[in-house]
């Protein structure tokens, strides 16, 4: 299942540069608000559902090559995110609705934790 | 634009802070490539006074949808297809070049960047446009498609100065010959400057994927290194530094600070074990994760630390045969393109 379907599925909004994204298939999900269990648990090419949205996750997906963060709950996203995640090549997705619901659509779509 | 909201970056150029997130590598190629460097300079040009038919033949032969018009050395106008259609319509294809030519002329410089270009093209819904150079002389033609070629070919060149940069690092530990060959690399971590968390990590990955470690390896020292990195912004007194040392079959990498110091080593290590203040954790750190996690994910990581002096993480990685640096490139190397 590619990120465009995940997309169209969920209605995310991508907040980074377009790409194509039928191109991109996301392999695992995982879900947390602490950055350090992200680094030990999220798996490479896998989606990131997290509320956090400061600097430092686009580290993150950059460092574990991570398919896509998807931002829940609409949580504020500063300008300055947005242009390193597109320096990164990092994709960031936002949606309104709760980390909870988000895993729950990906979990209906196939999605697995790895 | 405002002044106070412009920011000067990316060569000098100003860019406002509505538009810098939305910045790609495209859009800073077409302000940093000028018109001259995509223009095509090889022209097909008209005379004012050649007939519509023979521009028929003309565009048709050259396969092009356009040319200048030239009396002379003077650029007097574009005679474009629709300008032909419009002959074709009215059954005038026997009258001059001048009578259906455009004569309003929207030139562009040669020296102002494709941007330029691309405003002007959208502004004035043209699609090519006659280039002059600072004396108003004719030096080429740019159309969108010279555009499209101009950036495709600049992003191929980025692509491959990178794979040269990395061909050559990964060179490095064969070239220099020596009993016991060590790059090191210093970082300098500010305290609480999170803004700048995950930049060294992210440096020291790239240097390693140049210096031919594999994904595997350089993803490893990325983790520690960030988990280190973020150690020393938040829970140091002045910050601290990070060195890595890479050799051929071991990357050493060393955090080390002025302090506090750690009560507990032993505790410090414990999963879930943290002291991180609310504010902190609020932004998703503090998990106490962080030495549990270097501690998996490296081979051997020691900890020493004295209360009111500093702590030191000295976290090492082993390179397998078929992982080292240097000497694993050389065998691809003779095995596939030769290098000298």
């Amino acid at each position: 299942m590619n990120l465009q379907t995940i997309m169209d599925e969920l209605g995310l909004t991508c907040l980074t540069q377009g790409r194509n994204f039928t191109t991109i298939t996301p392999t695992s999900g995982y879900a947390s608000d602490l950055l350090s269990c992200v680094m030990a648990g999220a798996k490479s090419d896998g989606l990131w559902v997290t509320l956090q949205a400061h600097l430092n996750i686009i580290a993150i997906a950059a460092l574990l090559e991570l398919s896509a963060i998807i931002i829940t709950e609409n949580a504020q996203v500063e300008p300055a995110v947005v242009q390193k995640a597109n320096e990164q090549g990092v994709t960031l997705l936002a949606t309104p609705l709760s980390t909870f619901e988000v895993v729950g659509k990906l979990w209906a779509l196939g999605l697995r934790a790895d | 634009m405002s002044s106070d909201q412009e920011l000067y970056g990316r060569r000098g150029r100003v860019v406002t802070d509505m538009d810098a997130k939305d910045i790609t590598r495209v859009e800073e190629l077409a302000y940093d490539l000028k018109i001259q460097e995509v223009m095509t300079r090889d022209l097909v040009v008209a005379s004012p006074t050649m007939k519509m038919r023979e521009m028929l033949e003309l565009l048709r032969n050259r396969r092009i949808s356009g040319a200048p018009v030239l009396a002379g050395d003077k650029l007097v106008g574009i005679l474009s297809l629709e300008d032909l259609v419009r002959a074709m319509s009215a059954n005038d294809l026997d009258a001059d070049v001048d009578k259906y030519m455009a004569k309003v002329l929207i030139t562009v410089n040669g020296y102002e960047s494709l941007v330029r270009a691309l405003e002007t093209f959208t502004r004035f819904k043209v699609g090519r446009l006659p280039v002059t150079d600072e004396h108003g002389k004719l030096i080429g033609m740019i159309t969108k498609g010279d555009i499209t070629r101009g950036i495709l070919l600049a992003i191929q060149k980025d692509y491959q100065e990178e794979e040269v940069r990395r061909y050559r690092a990964s060179h490095l530990f064969e070239d220099i010959v020596s009993d016991r060959t060590t790059i090191v690399m210093r970082y300098n971590i500010k305290k609480d400057n999170f803004l700048l968390g995950g930049n060294a990590s992210s440096n020291i990955k790239r240097a390693l994927v140049r210096l031919g470690a594999t994904p595997q390896i350089a993803r490893r020292c990325g983790i520690a290194i960030y988990e280190a990195e973020m150690n020393l912004i938040i829970h140091t007194t002045h910050g601290g530094r990070i060195k890595v040392e890479i050799e051929p079959q071991q990357i050493i990498m060393t955090a080390s600070d002025d302090g506090p110091g750690i009560e507990n080593v032993d505790l410090a290590v414990q999963p879930g074990y943290s002291t991180a203040t609310n504010e902190v954790r609020e932004m998703g750190f503090g998990a106490g994760m962080g030495l549990f996690n270097i501690k998996r994910i490296v081979d051997r990581m020691e900890l020493t630390s004295t209360l009111g002096q500093g702590t030191r993480l000295r976290m090492i990685i082993f390179l397998e045969r078929n992982e080292s640096l240097g000497e694993a490139t050389a065998d691809q190397t003779s095995q596939g393109e030769s290098a000298e």
